[in-house]
């Protein structure tokens, strides 16, 4: 039984980039003090939109456009629901996952069995065939490199940036934002909107890259384990990175380790990655993390005026 | 100009009007759907609400009706107890399948014994099991302020492995020729779950869940505990003020939540499913926060809500056969519903003023 | 054209919200570089007119004119631009970020943040305002945290400072400062907008007053030159009488309630630990403790009540070690409380009277039997406290967020003292209510002390502990002043023991490096 470090990494990083684009855009909803817990139907419903659009146009980039759509028109919906119409965090997002799931299904009726069109190489295609480091570092295709990108520019602009300051302003204190004129509602609205797109990519690259076809229900929980990522990185985007590559590494760890036959029973293994988040968020909690979430979180706002 | 402005009490005629409201507004939206599917929005709407009862085949599908509502009345008022505290156990489903797990495995040991007690001890080993799966995001969350929402999700993924195998292993039935799932309860009548009348469908899920909402509605109107779980829920600090103490109540609702999902399960294993196999979650558990909201955390409401939505399972077969419409329709068509409630909710607790506000 | 001379002026403006008027009519005039009082009683209508004029409510009739120009700004931003600025009494800061980031928020083209440190230390040098522009504002005593609000404003020199109750959260002695900063300003030609309902710092500060009754301006007169007691009856409409004691109170023998060295950790986020209090209230005696908002007055008062526990000895009552118990364990021994927020805390807001007489009074008015809740008597008691404390509501199935702040108030307050209490617990007893209801309130908690209660009152209102109290002591920075008898203290002595001079080292590690007001005048 002998495992390659160097294919461990490599399938690892690729493990980790669905989550990781759906912890980084779930990150920035609740530092606005928003708690979406429909990252699960919203990364469904990309996997199959970006699953559909990129087998009816031959395209996967159109296909992870149509995936960032559609994640972000669900989350439209929860937006309209919940900073629109004032309605309950927790339900609403748990209504957005069971609708996600069903809809998904019904939409994916007929693309059960196709094979998505390839995504291509890696992007940095004759560096990646440099021994260990080739692989490792340039191996990936473009949408691995789009999400580091994206954990960057998360964190540049949660921290460099005006506008991100007056997100930041917002998940801390709704009511004081208000007070000095910013748009809550607005600012609320378009991270959730940003949420969404993020998880409407994520699950396309299970969908499309990962797996990579179309099954009911394919995202398993990431969308959830996602969520759990953003609290076990304290709402930072470095974390989050740290997080999700901890996430993939024991995902393939245990599917390597089916693979390879060990005595263990394939179940007992497959549950391990959700054990290891409950164990990682159990840590988390215990060193006083919940000090660490913004201050607004899940607490509507409303401005009478 | 659409502006909202709080009500000072909630509107009494709304929270009663706004399911009603979802349910119509759902068959509209539905109906679109179903349009845009190429079938025919009545129909289609018809099979799925009137066909179950009165249709051709309304004497195969009415029993099916208590079948299907009695696990998820029962999930969801052990659910109502949680979310009126605000505490959200959204891992029933998880629950409902260990406490399968942990009743069928009781019954399968003593098999293939006949003894009256056994058929009771697994339903309180179900119980038990849901019970105590449901405490472990309970103590974490007492203990380390840990998500009871991220918590409860994730074990209903270790529950469904657990379920899978014992499927595959340890309660397999040694004379299934190898196929996965364990031995059929039908054949083991001392832990057998049978039709109690015949042709309603009734078992004792269905007792259980009667007497579950009766219980409930007792507890929420004239007990101290009832009203110190609104309280906690509807103002954490004043529920302190009242001496309530956060973490006993986490475990009092946590736990009657799963004990009750635990109950749904052992009841389903052992009557309509019959054996444990890894299909043997039916996202019941996940329905059933719908049917709690649905029933507006009212345990009659839940008893309604829960036999709607049981009859749109039944519709949904329905559909499914005689119009080839897709199983998964009626799960977006359920997540609708609630996206509609909650968007009617609005009403309850706000008017809607259209215009310029005008001197009080 | 004479109103170019004025800075603001004020016309008709009007602004009705369900069921209440909060402005009818209202016209008055600001000139440059002028402080201006605007007087009233809480529910006046101050606070609905100076959102309208920082742009965050609309008016639905009237206008402004600035300078002679028409002035409608639609949010706080247009406001900002057109040179108004305001200091907030609450709900403006951010806990999580820091000096200079909060400071950013409040400016509309804030430089970059090296420059702006440098700024933010200009302006604190320039008008004795120290801070650190690292500092997380969670960090801050109350003090400090305006300081940053004044600080934010003054970068963007604005035409028009509104300062909402500013001094409520300050000591006598950094009102002083306060008050300098503030003339330094006028002088300078900043119009100042002073809103308080405290007379006599309007004499102390102010050119002008307008005062504002029930939406309406009701008079306008020049602090200077009229009495407080004047302006006070303008503001409430009606002459006042103060409480009158039953008896005088002597301290009578046995303690009632003891606290020996009470230290406990704060469970609020941000909050302040309280170190080693100790005090002895006897039986009908009152104890007034005063202090800057934030000094760990919500957690004495939890500590107290129950729901902060602390180890059994570190508070007794009538000997017995109670500090280990729950709150209804206390209410058995005969305590009460009334924690200072009314919605969420001492009541639910979304809950009915009678719901809410069940939330404390259950145990000692007996109405839950074997776990079973008595409705009819739960009903019965509401409706005693309604007609007891004048609470007007349509009836008690009236859900406690439709009372307006006063009367729900009155109802939590009698629905305690209704209990025969032994031990009565209050955080600002009369905040939000209208003067003659404060009085009665007063009034039933002294003759409660007079049949034989121990009273602890905590208040930031110095005037009414000073009317209630037998004894006075201070919170600073989570420490207790030893108290010291009404009779004969000073308002400067006041001022010291608030400030925390009394013989303990000065700041709590919470509080910081705080500069104390004497140590930065040296």
């Amino acid at each position: 039984m002998i495992i390659d470090p160097v294919l461990l990494t490599v399938s690892l990083v690729i493990a980790a980039t669905p989550i990781l684009l759906a912890a980084i855009g779930e990150l920035v909803v609740e530092r606005a003090g928003v708690l979406n817990l429909g990252v699960e139907g919203m990364m469904i419903i990309g996997a199959i939109t970006g699953f559909a659009a990129a087998v009816e146009t031959g395209s996967p980039v159109i296909g992870f456009i149509a995936a960032a759509g559609g994640g972000a028109a669900l989350a439209l919906i929860f937006a309209a629901l919940t900073q629109g119409l004032l309605s309950n965090q927790v339900a609403t997002g748990l209504a957005l996952t069971l609708f996600g799931i069903g809809f998904s299904a019904l939409i994916g009726q007929s693309y059960s069995g196709v094979r998505p069109p390839p995504i291509g190489g890696p992007l940095f295609g004759p560096l990646s065939d440099l021994p260990v480091i080739g692989p490792v570092l340039f191996g990936y295709d473009w949408v691995v490199y789009l999400a580091l990108l994206l954990v960057l520019a998360v964190w540049a602009f949660l921290f460099r940036t005006r506008a991100g300051l007056i997100l930041r302003a917002v998940g801390e204190n709704a009511e004081a934002a208000h007070a000095l004129g910013y748009p809550v509602v607005r600012v609320r609205t378009l991270a959730i909107t940003f949420g969404g797109a993020c998880a409407g990519l994520g699950g396309a690259y299970l969908s499309l890259v990962r797996v990579p076809q179309w099954t009911d229900g394919m995202t398993a929980g990431a969308g959830w384990i996602a969520l759990a990522i953003v609290v076990f990185a304290s709402w930072r985007p470095g974390r989050a990175l740290f997080g999700a590559w901890l996430f993939g590494g024991i995902s393939v760890l245990q599917l390597r380790l089916q693979a390879a036959g060990i005595a263990i029973p394939a179940q007992y293994l497959a549950m391990t990655p959700y054990l290891v988040t409950i164990v990682a968020l159990v840590i988390l909690s215990w060193r006083g993390g919940r000090g660490l979430a913004p201050a607004a979180l899940g607490k509507p706002f409303h401005a009478a005026r | 100009m659409i502006r909202l402005e709080r009500r000072p009490q909630p509107s009494r005629v709304w929270v009663i009007a706004t399911p009603v409201l979802a349910v119509i507004a759902t068959m509209i939206a539905g109906g679109i759907l179903f349009a845009m599917l190429g079938k025919n929005p009545v129909e289609a709407i018809r099979t799925i609400f009137w066909d179950p009862l009165f249709g051709d085949y309304a004497s195969y599908s009415r029993p099916q009706l208590l079948v299907k509502a009695g696990p998820l009345i029962l999930i969801a008022i052990g659910l109502s107890f949680g979310f009126r505290a605000q505490i959200w156990n959204i891992g029933a489903e998880g629950q409902y399948m260990i406490g399968a797990l942990a009743g069928a495995s009781v019954g399968l040991a003593a098999y293939p014994t006949d003894n009256p007690l056994i058929f009771p001890a697994m339903v309180a080993a179900g119980a038990l099991g849901g019970f105590l799966w449901a405490m472990i995001p309970a103590l974490l969350k007492i203990r380390f302020g840990t998500s009871e929402i991220l918590v409860s999700l994730m074990l209903v993924y270790v529950a469904q492995q657990l379920l899978s195998a014992a499927a595959f292993g340890f309660l397999r039935n040694p004379e299934g020729m190898g196929f996965p799932g364990s031995r059929n309860f039908q054949d083991f009548p001392a832990a057998h779950n049978p039709e109690l009348i015949e042709g309603t469908g009734l078992h004792w899920g269905g007792i259980a869940a009667v007497l579950a909402v009766i219980a409930a509605q007792v507890i929420f109107a004239r007990f101290l505990f009832g009203f110190q779980i609104r309280v906690a829920g509807e103002a954490p600090r004043a529920a302190r003020f009242a001496g309530v103490k956060p973490g006993a109540m986490t475990l009092a609702c946590l736990g009657i939540s799963g004990a009750l999902a635990g109950l749904a399960g052992i009841f389903e294993v052992t009557g309509p499913a019959g054996q444990v196999t890894t299909e043997f979650g039916s996202g019941y558990g996940f329905t059933a926060i719908i049917v709690a909201f649905l029933g507006r955390l009212n345990p009659l409401g839940i008893l309604l809500a829960g036999l709607l939505m049981a009859l749109t399972y039944i519709g949904g077969e329905i559909a499914q056969l005689m119009l080839s419409l897709p199983s998964a329709a009626i799960q977006a068509f359920q997540g609708m519903l609630l996206f509609f409630l909650l968007a009617f909710d609005v009403l309850a607790n706000f008017r809607v003023r259209i215009g310029k506000a005008r001197l009080a | 054209m004479t109103d170019n001379a004025a800075l603001l002026a004020i016309r008709g403006l009007t602004k009705a919200y369900p069921g209440v008027v909060a402005n009818a009519d209202v016209s008055f005039e600001i000139a440059p570089g002028e402080v201006h009082a605007l007087l009233g009683e809480n529910g006046a209508g101050k606070s609905t007119l100076v959102k309208a004029i920082y742009g965050l409510v609309k008016p639905d009739a009237g206008g402004m004119a600035m300078r002679g120009q028409p002035y409608a700004p639609t949010d706080p931003r247009a406001a900002r631009a057109a040179g108004v600025a305001m200091v907030f009494q609450h709900f403006s800061l951010f806990e999580a970020l820091s000096v200079a980031e909060n400071v950013a928020l409040g400016m509309e083209k804030p430089p970059k943040p090296g420059d702006l440190a440098r700024r933010i230390g200009e302006v604190s040098r320039a008008y004795g305002l120290p801070l650190d522009p690292a500092r997380l504002v969670g960090d801050l005593s109350a003090g400090e945290r305006q300081r940053v609000e004044i600080v934010r404003c003054l970068l963007q020199d604005p035409k028009l400072l509104i300062m909402d109750e500013p001094t409520s959260v300050l000591t006598p002695q950094e009102v002083e400062i306060l008050f300098a900063t503030l003339r330094q300003l006028s002088a300078e030609g900043t119009a100042i907008l002073y809103i308080s309902h405290k007379l006599e710092e309007i004499r102390a500060l102010c050119d002008r007053a307008t005062i504002l009754r029930r939406g309406r301006v009701v008079g306008a007169c020049i602090p200077r030159e009229v009495s407080a007691r004047e302006m006070a009856e303008m503001m409430v409409g009606q002459t006042l009488t103060p409480p009158e004691r039953g008896q005088p109170a002597v301290a009578q023998g046995e303690p009632a309630l003891e606290v020996a060295g009470l230290s406990v950790a704060s469970p609020i986020p941000f909050g302040t630990a309280l170190k080693d209090i100790r005090f002895t209230v006897a039986a009908g005696e009152v104890l007034g403790i005063a202090g800057v908002a934030g000094n760990g007055q919500d957690e004495l008062l939890l500590a107290l009540s129950g729901e902060l526990a602390a180890a059994p000895g570190m508070i007794r009552a009538e000997g017995k070690p109670v500090g280990a118990l729950g709150p209804n364990a206390r209410r058995r021994l005969g305590f009460v409380s009334a924690p200072e927020e009314r919605l969420g805390h001492a009541a639910v807001p979304a809950m009915s009277l009678v719901e809410n007489a069940l939330l404390s009074g259950a145990i000692r008015r007996g109405l839950v039997k074997m776990g079973m809740i008595d409705w009819k008597k739960t009903k019965a008691f509401a409706e005693e406290v309604i007609a007891d404390y004048d609470v007007r509501t349509p009836g008690p199935q009236a859900a406690a967020r439709s009372l307006s702040g006063g009367n729900l108030q009155k109802f939590v307050v009698g629905r305690e003292l209704a209990q025969g209490p032994k031990v009565i617990l209050i955080n600002q007893p009369t905040w939000g209510v209208d003067a003659a209801a404060a009085a009665s309130i007063r009034q039933v908690i002294l003759n409660r002390a007079a049949e034989g209660a121990a009273v602890v009152v905590i208040s930031q209102d110095l005037d009414e502990l000073l009317e209630v109290s037998d004894r006075f002591a201070a919170l600073n920075g989570g420490r207790m002043t030893q108290p010291r008898p009404v009779k004969g203290l000073t308002m400067d002595e006041i001022g010291l023991m608030m400030g925390g001079a009394h013989g303990m080292s000065a700041a709590s590690p919470e509080a910081g490096d705080m500069v104390h007001p004497e140590a930065r005048q040296a």
